[in-house]
């Protein structure tokens, strides 16, 4: 006996059985290939020199499960690659769960983990553990993915922590924001484009290496992959998290028109997108041009490009005042008047971060954290 | 020429600088000295829009923007919320309806609140899914929340007339789109209202056309400019207002129509045709304008079959329960969203403003929606 591709994924693929042996030794094992999980111990068993290593868990669920340029297969690999990629650690191992719901294509389930795999491969990562789950119809949508990863910093590196940005650095990414936001909508909603898009879900390990290799140890001082809500909350993140202020510049970001026009009919923000291959980085001004060139070399970061700088947090006057970005701590008289001149305001005192968007009329304005998820809009 | 052509040349930064500089030299010109020349943006994008771009700050104290009320979340009243919160609450209804409705505080809960709850709220992107939703549950009702302007109207009709086609009978509309040049006219009979010029919706107008809002400027004589939404876009319609402005008593051009690429004198024909086929004027309440005459659209003649607040037996707050022309919606205490619908506030001026009232616990419906002037100003900080 063997699982068959015509089947369906049912409970007793998922009871510890039969079934669940056989899903394990032909589907499982046939595409994930390593030797810490061939031993099939109940724990993976991994030799490894003392280094500093990183650590970090995902948990996948996304409709569809198959979209232009990825499936939640290769996206459940590159969400935790990148994760350790971007702390400068260089990922490793990754543990695989499944949650499957009763009934789920076999056919599907085969074609996800084949991504898995060639996904793992590429990016130099090796699955070491894992486990499935069935849950009754209607309890799951189709499958979820949780996977973990382990990184391991090289001699000589350390973690890349905001709290190395300095004023002065200057702020890159890799290439077009938004994609990964409109394939998956447009997907999703079943809504054809003039052009189509494609998810940029890519794992980062070799463009993150590269930049590693070419700007000597401490002048990359940060990095982060804007997924969920997007440039506009990861810049907003490094801003608050270093205290510092970050300017991006409206016409340096790449956004493919196509994308653009996307978002004009969703009433959507390509800078809330999520994106599944970028990654931002803030690099000593020294080094920033060379980075740029690093990533350019390596597929993926083509259109890779400075498109933003740090400066100390000049304009608002501290938390609670009235131009600061930050709202939490926002007095009783914290009202914001638009007709005040700015230079009217409080002294500029160091204070939170925050990010700003210079725009291309002129002029810049407050660059906010997303508020729960983006919501298409009525006209 | 290639379409992104077209469509840089309304994006150009220097174009827009240009524009910007000759806007603010005419708008110091006009005031002399004294306040901020006000001009209503009607349309909700435009608002986003004026954030976005930098134009409402780059003009402060030259020109004062009073967002009007041309976003459809906004303008719908608190009491027609909460009935679509009872349909929803109905046992096996599916309510489908665009996302940002979801949000919308009713008197006591959300959509968004009422789907954790366990009510089957969806949403969707256009109305045909709502029908296709329809198709694929046939034991159960499918309704889809009529919100919005002339914009969506067309093709809310165009999935009735399938439906009708089809015989699709689990299918049902919750009515509650509104008309612009109604609620425009109901702004300039009222005195409250203190706006020397308008910059007319781009959407609404590429259905309705041109002349369907020839009476803001020969009825009332009021300067006003239909925009498209790019920067050159916004720019253009402003230039041409404050022009008229400086003309002084001149005869009055028309509206003027800076959007000709999308907007023609009579607008989309079979848009219209397809509205007036299934739907009537109604009277309507808009939040914080109250009650308009001939402002809503009812269902007609065989569609009036479709009508969720005919069909179902639910508790309601609005229709049975309006009290003519007077009903002023019981808004959540203090929030100002009617006077700045009106545009007798900005956003700002609202006490629950960033305080009480932000994109994350909304009060009113203009901080829920992207277009709602408050969400707008919010983010503009």
């Amino acid at each position: 006996m063997s699982v068959d591709i015509n089947d369906r994924i049912t409970l007793a693929h998922g009871d510890g059985g039969l079934k669940s042996r056989e899903l394990v030794s032909d589907l499982f094992l046939k595409y994930f290939t390593g030797e810490p999980l061939r031993a099939l111990t109940d724990s993976a068993i991994l030799a490894q020199a003392e280094a500093t290593i990183a650590f970090t868990t995902d948990a996948f669920v996304i409709s569809p499960l198959f979209f232009p340029g990825g499936d939640i297969g290769k996206l459940s690999v590159t969400g935790t690659v990148n994760d350790l990629a971007v702390m400068g650690a260089t990922p490793r191992y990754i543990s695989a769960s499944f949650i499957l719901e009763e009934g789920f294509p076999v056919s599907d389930l085969k074609r996800i983990v084949a991504s898995m795999a060639k996904t793992a491969g590429e990016a130099g990562v090796e699955v070491v553990t894992g486990d499935t789950k069935v849950v009754r119809k209607g309890e799951a949508d189709g499958i979820f993915i949780v996977t973990s990863g382990l990184g391991f910093f090289r001699k000589g590196r350390t973690p890349l922590m905001p709290s190395l940005i300095r004023p002065g650095d200057l702020v890159l990414i890799n290439g077009y924001v938004g994609d990964h936001g409109v394939a998956v909508l447009s997907s999703r909603e079943g809504i054809t484009l003039t052009t189509p898009v494609s998810s940029d879900c890519m794992p980062l390990s070799d463009l993150i290496e590269s930049v590693l290799e070419t700007c000597p140890s401490g002048s990359v001082r940060c990095m982060r992959d804007p997924t969920r809500g997007g440039l506009a909350t990861v810049v907003n993140e490094l801003a608050e998290a270093s205290n510092l202020e970050i300017v991006l510049d409206e016409q340096s970001i790449p956004i493919r028109e196509e994308v653009r026009a996307a978002c004009d009919i969703f009433g959507l923000d390509p800078l809330y997108l999520a994106n599944e291959g970028k990654v931002v980085a803030v690099v000593d001004s020294k080094w920033a041009e060379a980075a740029v060139g690093a990533m350019r070399s390596i597929p993926g970061g083509e259109e890779a490009r400075i498109i933003g700088e740090v400066r100390e947090c000049t304009g608002c006057g501290g938390p609670g005042s009235e131009r600061c970005g930050r709202t939490d701590e926002r007095s009783e008289k914290g009202r914001t008047d638009l007709n005040r001149n700015e230079t009217a305001l409080a002294p500029a005192r160091p204070g939170k971060g925050r990010a700003l968007l210079r725009l291309a009329i002129g002029g810049t304005r407050i660059l906010r954290t997303l508020s729960g998820s983006e919501l298409p809009r009525i006209c | 020429m290639s379409r992104e052509t077209v469509f840089d040349r309304y994006k150009d930064p220097s174009a827009a600088r240009y524009l910007l500089d000759r806007v603010k030299e005419l708008a110091e010109d006009l005031k002399n000295g004294g306040d901020p020349i006000k001009v209503m943006e009607v349309c909700g994008t435009h608002t986003v829009q004026l954030s976005k771009t930098g134009i409402r700050s780059a003009l402060e104290g030259a020109v004062r923007f009073v967002s009007g009320p041309g976003c459809p979340v906004c303008v719908t009243d608190q009491r027609t919320i909460d009935d679509m919160i009872s349909l929803a609450r109905l046992p096996g209804v599916i309510v489908c309806t665009f996302g940002d409705m979801m949000k919308v505080p009713g008197t006591y809960t959300s959509l968004y609140e009422e789907r954790a709850r366990g009510a089957d709220v969806r949403i969707i992107y256009s109305p045909m899914d709502a029908l296709q939703i329809a198709r694929e549950v046939p034991q159960r009702p499918v309704v889809f929340l009529g919100v919005g302007f002339e914009t969506t109207a067309p093709a809310v009709a165009l999935a009735l007339k399938s439906a009708l086609q089809h015989k699709i009978r689990n299918f049902y509309l919750f009515p509650a789109h509104k008309l612009v040049p109604p609620a425009m006219r109901a702004l300039l009979e009222d005195s409250d209202v203190e706006v020397s010029a308008y910059i007319l919706p781009g959407h609404v107008s590429t259905i309705l056309g041109k002349r369907a809002f020839d009476f803001v400027s020969s009825d009332y004589g009021y300067p006003s400019a239909i925009a498209g939404f790019e920067p050159v876009d916004i720019l253009l319609a402003l230039f041409s207002i404050l022009n008229v402005m400086r003309a002084g008593a001149a005869p009055k051009p028309g509206v003027i129509n800076c959007y000709p690429r999308a907007v023609t004198d009579d607008g989309n024909v079979r848009a219209k045709a397809l509205m007036s086929e299934c739907f009537k004027p109604v009277d309507a309440l808009w939040r914080g304008l109250g009650l308009i005459p001939e402002s809503g659209l009812g269902l007609k003649g065989e569609y009036s079959r479709f009508d969720a607040r005919e069909y179902f037996d639910f508790p309601r707050f609005s229709g049975d329960h309006c009290d003519g022309r007077t009903g002023a919606p019981p808004l959540s205490a203090g929030c100002m969203c009617g006077y700045i619908l009106k545009g007798k506030i900005t956003p700002v001026e609202c006490p629950l403003f960033s305080t009480a009232c932000t994109p994350e616990t909304p009060v009113g419906p203009c901080m829920v929606s992207g277009e709602g002037a408050c969400a707008a100003y919010y983010y503009d900080r």
